[in-house]
């Protein structure tokens, strides 16, 4: 037996993990494909049809097409959360950790693969999701690029936050805690369904702590070019928030919190 | 190396052990000695509180990517994924530890470990002893050169037992080293070059397994005689013999450097008329051994 002198980069290493956790999802892709599909025409069905046709939007959008970008960060955001999270927790759980403890990857080669699997698997599902809005409303995108880099992003820096929830997590229940407790609401307050421009003064500064707002008025100003907050605000508050997390990944790894004892 | 735990308890006292390269070396300890711990630390699973710890020259802090390349792992837990099939996790831990995808390789090894017709079935279908080669697998799946078992063969049954103790002689001679931890003593004995004891986070002992059994191993005769005796008689005094069972057996004790003529022993008690119904010999095992040092030092 020979092992040849180790490369700087564990590219077989990080190629398996991203591979394993594809296939997980792989095992599971009809339920992948067909509950963001119902859902989203759930929402259609409600918001946009029953609802939607009473509202008006500023901007002169129809209020079906307006929530359409609402509709795929919500999605983005409880997907990456859940499927990072899951991940990283899982291994815990049952104790196959073991191995990748004593695998020779790095902290970084082991975010790259768990984040960048959670986050192909959320852009494949927001991409469905525009393409399921597509059949009910039309739709135009102004900016593609900066479509694809807030949708990019967004599922990156949600899938980190879900990898940290997985480390930090000691039961399932805390799993759900973080995306049903904040997440879910915040996005709701966030201007996912409307402008905050229609609500009153008071709200509306209130609104401008949320986070959200701003990752889904950056995401529809790529659609429509109108947005709730500058755009440039809403991109270095992504790049923000990624670069906090990544920190806090990186001081996890540095003391093996809840990973090592 | 030391390891205290974050509840504060001591699980290794400053241990000092060098393993040789090569060799198959055995870690005997009853339960909580800190077997696993030490393992665990080696293979970067737990975080050692002081210390350090060379992998063939490379530290396994500094140097983790080398370090680990070279190691393989079977904890002692058995925990697999489920609905994986054999190959493929097979495949992911050798590509997990850096290796280009070799199918020649796995297949290979999963025929060794005879799980070549359940290569496509799903972990959870296995059963127990399956498992278990399937993490066998998967620690030699990156060819590693040093290999930890921890605790084997516990669980395991006789043919299983078997088929692992000819797969680690095997791994010995193409030159990988063995270090496995085991509480069936008579897996030390058998397998073994050397041998340490672990208790209570201190190693007692580590030594050669073959000078172990000749500085410890202690061999006894015991003869059952015709008529008990009351005492010794004077003419057998240079023959280290002890009354035992109310004078009914004489045991003579063999310590391993002496040599004492047995058939001059005889023929004296032959000339004294002390009639010999039935004899029994012993020889003190690895087990004694043991049972004597962590009893004896705690
Ligand atoms: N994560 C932990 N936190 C606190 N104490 C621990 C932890 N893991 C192990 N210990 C303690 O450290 C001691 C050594 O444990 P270890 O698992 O190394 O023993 P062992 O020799 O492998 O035993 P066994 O033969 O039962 O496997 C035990 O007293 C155990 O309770
Ligand atoms: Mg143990």
């Amino acid at each position: 037996m020979s092992n040849a002198a180790p490369a700087r980069f564990n590219r077989h290493g990080v190629w398996a993990i991203y591979r394993f956790e594809m296939a997980r999802a792989l095992r599971t892709l009809v339920q992948s494909l067909v509950t963001p599909v119902i859902t989203t025409s759930l929402y259609f069905v409600v918001f946009g049809a029953a609802i939607g046709s009473r509202l008006t939007t500023a901007s002169g959008i129809s209020y079906g097409a307006f929530i359409v970008p609402g509709l795929i960060m919500l999605a983005l955001f409880t997907e990456s959360l859940s499927n990072a999270s899951f991940g990283i927790y899982f291994p815990k759980f049952t104790g196959t950790i073991y191995e990748l403890l004593s695998a020779p990857v790095s902290y970084v080669e082991i975010v790259i693969a768990y984040v960048g699997a959670a986050a192909s698997k959320s852009i494949g599902l927001g991409l469905i999701i525009l393409a399921t809005a597509a059949l009910f409303v039309p739709i135009k995108i102004l900016h593609p690029g900066w479509m694809i880099a807030f949708l990019v992003m967004t599922a990156s820096t949600f899938s980190l936050f879900g990898f940290i929830i997985g480390i930090w997590a000691k039961g399932f229940e805390q799993l759900q805690f973080i995306p049903m407790l904040i997440i879910t609401p915040l996005t709701f307050l966030g201007g996912a369904f409307y402008s905050i421009d229609m609500l009153p003064p008071a709200w509306r500064a209130f609104s401008l702590f949320n986070p959200i707002v701003y990752l889904i008025s950056g995401f529809r100003w790529s659609f429509y070019g109108t947005a709730d907050v500058s755009v440039a605000i809403s991109l270095s508050m992504t790049i923000g928030f990624f670069a906090i997390l990544l920190s806090l990944v990186a001081w996890i790894f540095k003391t093996g919190y809840r990973l090592k004892s | 190396m030391t390891k205290s735990y974050a509840s504060g308890f001591q699980a290794l006292k400053l241990v000092n052990l060098d393993i040789n390269k090569g060799e198959i070396f055995a870690l005997l300890g009853p339960n909580g000695a800190g077997k696993t711990t030490l393992i665990n630390i080696i293979c970067g699973i737990v975080t050692m509180s002081s210390g350090s710890v060379i992998a063939d020259g490379h530290d396994i802090v500094r140097n983790y990517r080398a370090a680990r390349s070279m190691i393989g792992l079977v904890p002692q837990e058995l925990s697999t994924d489920a609905f994986e099939t054999v190959w493929a996790t097979v495949s992911f831990s050798r590509g997990l530890f850096g290796r280009a995808p070799n199918s020649n390789f796995i297949e290979g090894l999963l025929r060794d470990l005879s799980l070549l017709d359940k290569r496509n079935s799903r972990i959870m279908t296995l059963s127990g002893g399956m498992k278990r080669r399937v993490m066998i697998a998967k620690a030699l799946s990156h060819e590693p050169q040093i290999l930890f078992l921890d605790e084997p063969t516990a669980g395991v049954d006789v043919e299983l037992r078997r088929d692992m103790w000819n797969l680690v002689r095997g791994l010995r001679e193409k030159g990988v080293t063995i270090i496995l931890t085991t509480h069936y003593i008579e897996e030390a004995e058998e397998m073994a070059d050397r041998i340490g004891v672990i208790n209570k986070g201190t190693l007692m002992l580590v030594e050669d397994k073959k000078e172990l059994m000749k500085q410890l191993g202690k061999k006894q005769l015991t003869l059952h005689l015709q008529t008990p005796l009351t005492q010794i008689p004077g003419e057998l005094a240079p023959f280290n013999l002890e009354l035992k069972n109310g004078g009914a057996d004489l045991v003579h004790t063999v310590e391993s450097a002496s040599s004492v003529d047995i058939s001059a022993m005889l023929q004296r008690l032959s000339d004294l008329s002390i009639v010999i119904k039935d004899l029994q010999t012993h020889q003190s095992s690895l087990e004694d051994i043991f049972v004597k040092l962590v009893s004896e030092r705690t």
